[in-house]
This record gives structure tokens, sequence and C-alpha cells, in this order.
């Protein structure tokens, strides 16, 4: 069973989920989180061996559909929610490194 | 980062192991989720939609077709298609619409497999999956370097295009091995219709893993994962530079991070790409989104009937009917460039004349060997090439007819121009000759003129003319004299 | 004011000509002018695009053409629904202005059926809410009572209802969004059955458990409603095929023969308020009159579903929220030096705490190392829970429990506490994890006088039975002194007056 969660450990997820917290945030944030991840401790205790898990509640497998072009969208429709645009490009800050 | 000087490879004590990750863009219509153009080369922004957006509330919906094709790649390779679902890696990056790929994670649609290089040796494929390809990032300021640009500007035409990953094991022991099989997988990836092969468009891109062993050793080295390589010759000259770095490092007592790199082609060399500390954390889970995907047997057997004969059982055919080695450069070259129907043709003609079966793999040879010459250097002629014309051509060859200096000459002008070979070599004057008798001739002027034979083989290349004098006089200017001076430098 | 107010009265007023779909449109828009100031139901009123459609349903009425099934019925959108050109905000600063270039497939629908759209509602920012509080725009307020909630994610769409601004609305349930407020404001709210009805257009939250549903004043609008937004979308992957049977076939029949599951669990659960307790019983005992065999039933695996739901739904939405990054739409934060920079800042000003919290918490129960223990599980447990439904639907047409446990809470009381806010949602999810239908019918009033829900469950596609025994309780429902004035605007032969056939 895992341990209880740390700010070390919700510091971590905001970073992966890239979202910037305040130490005032992070403080709160943990304590409510260790707080439903209690709750879920009835979950992590239940011998579930042999329990195939659930992705998905539906029946279905091979949804496919036909490889025919359907109609694009118009570029100025699309460009005009950009917050910043350039050469009919989305444009971005400096990306630094790989994010991969 | 300090710049990494380039070193030779030390050649004994070490054992190279490379494992390839190479990512085909399907020849479908569409994209893999939506029904937006798949195709290369547009307007930026043109062909995008809802889905390829990842706009909110948009759903994917899998092109039957890229399944069809990722089915065509898994029984090319020998793979076991199977029930398969996608899975979402999570991770953040400008050009991932949604800032997650759909992908295939522990259930491909086809596992294992393997192919044989030219050389015979096989190498083991591991997975081959489905999975939609990002947009394009072009990067703006600092001359295009990714860690000078000031900003980048992104085109999702491509975001959502179908690509089979196909990922092999960790066989290969050199980067010429690594090119054979890039080579070799383009080949099969292309025979299958599923690929165009171009790796310059980057319709077909590999990522190495390289790593370094003692000699003998059984565990692998750390690897690195090699990045941006853009033809066969980066990938060669980036293996090449990575197992000299790797064995350098360690050599001088240093430890290789398992890392990715990415190479530089005109620096030659592979650097770090990771900027800081930056975990890798996908958290793939199961794409809710869409359903498992399970190829009835009937369709994945109607499949597998559908596809053509591979590049390694053509070469075996080829090798069988001519007695060549599989691994021939004439046998290759024949099938690398699709030139078997011309070696089956002299085949065919064979059965129709009735010849000795024992003549025919010498024949088919003989075939094998014009077609990996004279045609293969002149592809846009072989479209004047009549099949039945060029077996024709390799029967008068065989038979003595003509002599192999001939038959070229007269294969060339088949190739310019089309024709009967039997119209073309009485025009040449070539069916006044003897059989074997310009050979025959040549051979007394070369034994009747010792010195002069010795001077010209040695290099002194005006003596040809002396020789052509004498074999004209012997002939009373019959002799076809293009023919002459081939034979003549041929027995140089 | 003479002009009907349920969804099939208003349909076959105008369908026949006897009103027109503009005057249906002004005499809701009148409501909406004198009460959404208080309620704030609306992030959106749309008022001119349903004029142009109400005029248009009446130039068909007109031509002597058909309208379609649902003519000039004024249908209020919950706001996590896209609608072309009209801006679509899941109530998040960080969508705040976008339009989306396309209808969701189920606007399409209700379109095309001659429905006009009212506006766009309030919710949970996100759909992540049991209480409509957490919205940018400020909280949706009960119209039953404006200090309390009306319940959530989809508060905005059951306080239009509610309140007479629409005569039916959309919302989406992914744990209770629909069922739980339709309780909280005395309306009938649906879950259909995963797969029923397209999510193509449905922002997402927890895809394997997001379902678009109906809210309206009677259980024959509700199914009425669902039969034209239901039904196979080549744009959605996770669409069922084609129904055998509309979901209001077997409305009318009665219950008589019918087995009736009281859920063990769901009796004497955490918080469970007495009168809640009390209405259930009541609603059992009035089914058992009507001729249903009711009995108890234990489903053990749902006790457990809270927990799993809070591990799936903020696993997936912390996905599905990623591409909220500011790079192609919806806020960025001006001035970033670097792309991460730009994510971490455009994402932090963008969402609300409450997103956050399920981000961070999803994050981490997909991250390495506690995959297994905390997301593979729950999706082990949706495997029992599924089980135990099954095995209870051997001997059961359809189970019964509460929606909610308690009656409207006070604005401000539970925000600050994250689980006792999602403790409201614990009859509600099993549903969703199993991918069954439920819907909520409004059964009396509390000890405050706030209306109380009871939930009808039914096995997958089951939605015929659903209907057919939410209908019956709606009819023996006790006579309820807030419920009852909302109830006196039907027109003669709206349903509740069918009630004599049975």
């Amino acid at each position: 069973m895992p341990r209880s969660i740390t700010t070390d450990d919700v510091a971590h997820v905001a970073r992966l989920a890239r979202l910037q917290l305040s130490q005032e945030e992070l403080t709160r944030f943990t304590q409510q989180l260790a707080a439903v991840l209690d709750h879920a401790r009835d979950v992590e205790s239940l011998d579930t061996t042999g329990v195939v898990p659930t992705a998905h509640a539906l029946p279905l497998v091979n949804v496919l559909r036909d490889d025919v072009v359907t109609a694009s969208l118009d570029r100025a429709t699309v460009l005009a929610e950009a917050p910043e645009v350039e050469d009919h490009r989305f444009r971005v800050p400096k990306i630094l490194g790989d994010s991969q | 980062m300090s710049p990494e000087p380039v070193v030779p490879a030390p050649s004994s004590g070490w054992e190279t192991v490379i494992g390839l990750e190479v990512h085909c863009e399907l020849r479908t219509q569409t994209k893999l989720f939506c029904g937006c153009r798949n195709s290369f080369g547009e307007e930026p922004n043109t062909n995008v939609c809802p889905v390829c957006l990842g706009l909110p509330g948009s759903l994917p919906v899998l092109n039957r077709a890229a399944v069809e094709y990722a089915i065509r790649i898994g029984a090319a390779l020998h793979s076991t298609v199977q029930a398969s679902m996608f899975h979402r890696k999570n991770y953040f990056y400008p050009d991932m619409p949604k800032d997650y790929q759909i992908s295939q994670y522990d259930v491909p649609i086809n596992a294992g497999g393997w192919l044989t290089l030219p050389g015979g040796r096989r190498i083991g494929i591991v997975r081959a999956h489905l999975e939609e390809d990002t947009g394009k990032t072009t990067h703006v300021g600092g001359g295009g370097r990714i860690h000078e640009a000031t900003r980048s500007l992104v085109d999702y035409n491509r975001a959502g295009v179908p690509l089979v990953e196909i990922v092999s094991a960790p066989d290969m022991r050199s980067a010429d091995e690594a090119r054979a099989y890039v080579d070799e997988l383009r080949a099969i990836l292309v025979a299958t219709g599923a690929s165009d092969g171009k790796m310059e468009e980057g319709s077909l891109r590999v990522d190495a893993n390289v790593s370094v062993r003692p000699e003998g050793a059984e565990a692998f080295g750390t690897r690195c994962e090699i990045k941006n390589m853009n033809s066969l010759r980066s990938l060669g000259r980036a293996v090449d530079y990575e197992v000299s770095r790797q064995i350098q490092l360690i050599e001088s007592g240093g430890v290789v991070s398992q890392e990715t790199r990415h190479w530089d082609e005109g620096a030659g060399r592979t650097a770090s790409m990771r900027s800081k500390e930056e975990a890798y954390d996908y958290r793939y889970f199961p794409e809710p989104d869409l359903v498992p995907v399970d190829p009835p047997e009937e369709w994945v057997a109607s499949i597998k009937a559908s596809l053509p004969p591979m590049p390694s059982e053509r070469r075996e055919r080829i090798a069988e009917m001519s007695g060549l080695p599989a691994g021939s450069e004439a046998v290759v070259t024949v099938v690398r460039l699709g030139l078997d129907d011309l070696v089956e043709a002299v085949g065919a003609q064979k059965a129709d004349t009735k010849s000795a079966g024992g003549a025919s793999q010498a024949v088919a040879a003989i075939a094998v060997k014009r077609a990996a010459n004279e045609v293969a250097s002149d592809l846009a002629g072989a479209a004047n090439l009549e099949r039945s014309f060029f077996a024709k051509l390799v029967r008068m060859e065989s038979s003595g007819q003509l002599t192999s200096a001939q038959a070229r000459t007269v294969l060339k002008s088949m190739l310019e121009a089309g024709g009967d070979p039997e119209v073309i070599a009485e025009g040449l004057g070539f069916e006044a000759m003897e059989s074997g008798g310009l050979e025959a001739i040549v051979e007394d002027v070369i034994a009747a003129h010792p010195e002069e034979w010795a001077r010209y083989s040695e290099g002194e290349d005006k003596l040809a003319g002396f020789f052509i004098g004498h074999i004209k006089q012997a002939t009373q200017g019959k002799a076809d004299l293009k023919s002459a001076s081939a034979l003549l430098r041929s027995r140089r | 004011m003479t002009a009907t107010f349920g969804v099939l009265s208003v349909a076959a007023s105008v369908r026949s000509g006897e009103v027109s779909a503009l005057d249906v449109l002004d005499a809701h828009l009148e409501v909406v002018a004198s009460h959404e100031a208080g309620v704030h139901a609306f992030n959106e009123v749309t008022a001119e695009q349903a004029r142009v459609a109400a005029s248009m349903v009446d130039g068909i009425v007109a031509g002597g053409g058909d309208p379609g099934p649902l003519a000039g019925v004024p249908i209020a959108l919950k706001d996590n629904l896209c609608t072309a050109g009209t801006p679509t905000t899941c109530s998040s600063k960080i969508l705040q202005g976008w339009h989306p270039p396309y209808d969701a497939t189920v606007v399409q629908r209700l379109a095309a059926a001659g429905a006009v759209f009212v506006g766009k509602t309030n919710l949970d920012e996100f759909a992540m809410g049991s209480s409509t509080e957490n919205s940018a725009f400020g909280p949706t307020r009960n119209p039953h009572d404006q200090t309390r909630v009306p319940g959530g994610s989809s508060g905005g769409s059951a306080a239009a209802v509610a309140a007479g601004f629409a005569a039916g609305a959309l919302g989406s349930d992914t744990g209770g969004s629909i069922r739980q407020p339709a309780a909280l404001c005395g309306v009938v709210g649906v879950k259909p059955t995963y797969g029923l009805v397209s999510r193509y257009g449905l922002i997402a939250f927890a895809s394997s458990l997001d379902q678009v549903g109906p809210f309206a004043m009677s259980v024959a609008d509700a199914a009425a409603l669902l039969d034209v937004i239901s039904g196979p979308d080549p744009m959605d992957s996770t669409c069922l095929g084609e129904a055998t049977e509309r979901s209001a076939s077997r409305l009318g029949s009665g219950v008589d023969g019918l087995r009736v599951g009281l859920i063990t669990e769901m009796q004497g659960a955490e918080g469970m308020a007495d009168d809640v307790k009390a209405r259930l019983a009541l609603a059992a005992d009035a089914l058992a009159g009507a001729g249903a065999k009711v009995d108890q039933v234990s489903v053990p695996a749902v006790t457990f579903g809270l927990s799993a739901y809070y591990l799936i739904a903020p696993a997936e939405s912390s996905s599905n929220l990623a591409r909220y990054d500011g790079v192609r739409y919806g806020l960025r934060a001006p001035g970033s030096a670097d792309i991460t920079d730009m994510y971490l800042r455009s994402r932090s000003a963008g969402f609300g705490d409450e997103v956050k919290r399920r981000i961070m918490l999803g994050t981490y129960a997909l991250s390495a190392g506690y995959y297994d223990a905390y997301y593979g599980q729950a999706q082990k447990v949706r495997t029992l829970i599924i089980k135990d439904f099954a095995a209870a639907y051997e001997n059961f047409d359809v189970l019964l429990s509460p929606t909610a446990p308690s009656t409207a809470f006070e604005i401000g009381t539970k925000s600050a506490d994250p689980l006792t806010m999602y403790l409201n949602d614990v009859f509600t999810i099993p549903s969703n994890l199993a991918g069954h239908p439920a819907v909520s019918v409004p059964f009396g009033t509390g000890d405050d006088g706030m209306p109380i829900g009871v939930q009808v469950l039914a096995p997958a596609l089951a939605e015929p039975v659903m209907f057919q025994v939410a209908e019956v309780l709606e009819l023996l429902a006790p006579p309820a002194s807030l419920s009852a004035s909302r109830r006196s605007l039907r027109a003669p032969g709206a349903p509740a007056d069918r009630g004599a056939d049975l």
C-alpha cells in the first residue's frame, strides 16, 4: 500500500501536470489530496486477485470508419481562436529541450 | 554542454549493440482518427479538423485502412497479428494537439516477428504498433537551432497521420547492419503498399538505440537513443559516432547515462537533448475514447493472401533460379529494383523452347547479370524493354549466338529504342560472325602481340587502337568495334 | 399566461399551430428576465438565435411542413456542449471566449427535431463538482431557495428547468451530475446507458463515465428528449448500435408484477439524512402498492464505488484537460519566457482549485509506481461493481435508491472540504462505473421543504422499464409544497394527468 502523499509528491505531480502552485496552495492541496486518498484506502485494501480490470463498460470491438476524406476546417476560423499566429501557424514561446 | 570530439572507433575489444525504432507513415487517404487528408507538403494548417486539432469535445474514430496496412506490415514481418487496444501516452509538447499521443502500449496489433537481411541474418522484430503522428514544429530565430530559437511555429497538418512504429530487437552489431536493416525494412514496407519509403520527406523515420559491451559479455551496456537521422548515410554516421563516444567515455573511466541524443548532421556528432531534471513519466492508460481492435481471422487471412512476395522471398527465388547466392550484389540489385520479372521471363521462355534443364540456371544467371548491370544503369530505358525480347537476348548470349560484349551492346540499344535483339544484332553485323568468332580472333591477336598486351594491361590505353586495328584487319572489317573494345577491356 | 411549459405539450401545441414557437419562447424569456438575476442558471442567454430558430419552426408549421418532434420546445444546454459560433466555456476561465467551430451531435439532433436553444447553462468548472459553486462565473442558486445550491455539476440546467426558463435541458453525468441536481431542484434527470447518447461535442471530463442526458419536469418529457438525442453516431466510437426499443415505449404500463430491488448498501450510507431515508421507504411502499414486488437486495461492491470513482475520473480528466495549454485556443498567460513557463502560468491562471485538485489527484493515480495501487485497482473495483449489479438484476428488473444523501445544502457549507462534497455522489456513482442508466424522480420534500429525489437504476439499455417505474413514482409522489407550484403550470393533457389510465 502506498504511503501517504507528501508535499514533494504534490509538487512532482503539479510539475507533470504543468500546474504552478504557491507554497500555501501546496500545503492546502496536499492535505486535501491526502484526505481523498485516505478515503480511497478501502479500494487499495480490497482483494482483487484474479479480477480483470474494466477500462470500459462497453461490449464493443472494431469500431472502424472508411478511409474517406471529409471536409477540413477553414484555416481562418481555426487560427482566429489562436492566442498567437505567425505565418499561418500557431506561435509559441521558445521550446527548451525536449519535453518528451 | 561541451563539444565532444569525433574519435575513430577502437577496432577491437568492444561489441556494438543496436536496436532500431522505425516510424512509418501509412499511405492512407485520411488521418488515423479523422477524415482530414493525409498528404505531405500542403499549406500549413489546412488539413485540420476538430479531431486532429484536439478541440474540446472531439473524439477519435479509427481508420479501417490504417488497421489494414498495420496488419499487412505485421504479416510481412512474420508478426503475430493480435487483439489490441490503444493507450494514451501523456506528455506536454506543442506539436501534440491533445498533449497526449494515442498509441499502443502493452498490447500492440503486431507482436514479435523478424526480417531477413540479404546476407541471410535474421533480425528480430519486437512489435509493430499503430499510433498517431504529431504536428510539425518550426523553430524560428537563432538560425533554426532549437536551443537558440526565439519562438516556434506549429503546423498541425501532420498531426494524426497514421504511423506504424516498428521496434527491432537489439540484434544489429554494426552501423552497416543497421543500414542494411533499414534498407530491407523499407523495401518490405514499400512492398506491402503501406509506405512510400521516403526518408527525406520524413515518411520513414529512424531512431537508434545504441550501446556497447565488452566482447563476449552477455549483459547489455547502457543505451542511448539517437534521434534526427534523415538518411541511411546519417544513420551510419550517427551510429559510428555514438559507438566511439561511448567506448571512449567508458575507457576513460566514465559511465554512459541512458538518455536521448540528437544527431547533428552538420557537426557530425550526437548531443544530449535533455535540458533539465524533467523525469519521463508518460502515465499510460487505456484510451477510453476507443474500443479494442480484434481483427477477425478471415480478415487477417485475406490480407495475408493479398500480400505480394517480400524481398527476401524474391531473392531466394532468383537465387534458386540462377544459382547465384541470395546475398550476392546482382541478386540484391535485381530485387531492389524490381527487375525480377526479367529473370522470370527468361524462365518462361525456357519452358517454351524446351531447352535442357541443366542449362537453365546458367541462363537465368546471365539474365540476372544483364538486369543488374545494363538494365539497372538505365532504368528509364527499361520501359522500352519487352520481356520476351530480353529473354531472347539472354538466350542468344547463352547459346553463343552473341558474345557477352555483343549482347551488352544489343541490350543497350534495346534499352534506348526497344526492338528485337535478333534484328538489332543483324543490323550491327553481329550475325555474320561465327559463334564465338570475335572472341577467338581477339584471343589470337592478343596472343600474337604479348609485349603490347602486357603494356596495355598495365594501363597504356592508347594501345587499344593498335589491337582494334589488328582485329579489324583479321575480320575484314566485319567485327563490331565496340564489342571488340569491350572484349579487350574485359581481358585486361 | 396560456403558453404550455412541458416538452411534449409545447411540441404538440406548436405542431398543431395552436400556439407559435415564438410565443412559447417569449413566455420562457419573460421568466428568464424576471428570475435569472437571482438564480444565475445561464452563462449566456441566446435569445437572438432562439428567436431565429423559433421563427423558422413557425414558418415550417405555416407552410404545412413537419417542424420535428420537438417543434418550438425551449431547451437549455449545459455549457460543456459545443455550439458552433456560440461561446462554450465549461464555466472555466481557460475557455472563456472560445467559439467552437462545430455543434455537438446532441445539439444537432435537438435542432433537427425543432428545439429552440434558450442559452448555455452554468456548471461546476469542467463538470467537476456537486454544487455548481466551482464556476468561474459565480454559483447558480436553487430556484426553490436561493440561499441553497442547485446541486451539480449540471446545476444550471437543473435550475433552468425548475425555474421555468426552459421546458427541458441537457446536462452531462459523470458521477451523478444530472441526477443529483435534478433531485435537489425537484425535476427529472436522466443518466442514460453509456453509449446510448453520442459524446461528440461534449467536452470531456472522464471519458469512460461521461454521458449526456436530459432534464425535464416530467418522466414522459425526459424520455421524449432522450429518444431524440440517443442513437449511434459515426463520430463517437463508443456509441452503441441502434436501440431496439424507444425509451418512452413502456410509459403508461404500470408496475404490476415488476421486481424492484431496494439496494441495502444505499439505505444506511454515511451522511444520509433521515428525511431522505423516509422518502425512499415511502417510494418503495408506493411501488409495492401499485403491484410491484419490492425486496431488499445487496450489491456489496457499490460501497467501493466512491473511492474507485475518485481515482478513475480524476485520472481520465488529468489527461483530457492537458490540451488546455494556451497554444491553439483559450487562455494564454502573456509574456512567458519559454513554453514550459507558458504552460505553467496559463494553466494555473485558467483552472480553478477543484480542477487543479482533480488533475493532480489523477496525475498521481496514473504516475509511475502508483498506477497499480490506484488506477489499476479502481478498474478492478469497476469489474466487481458490474458483476454485483449483474447478480442483482438476475432477480430484479430495476433497483431503487436515494439520489442524494440530503436535500440542497446552503451555498458555501461544503466547498471548503472536497471529501464532504464528494460524498454527495455516493448513490449516483455506481451507475456510471457500470455504464448503466438511472433516473432521478422528484418524490416529495424533506423536513426543510426542499425537494427530494429517488433514483431508479436499471441494467444497460433497460431505459424503457426504468422510465416505466419512474413514471409510476412520479404519479404516486406525495404532494410537494414547492414543486406543486411548478406542476400547476402544466397544460391539461400533459403527462401527469395520464395517471387515470394506470
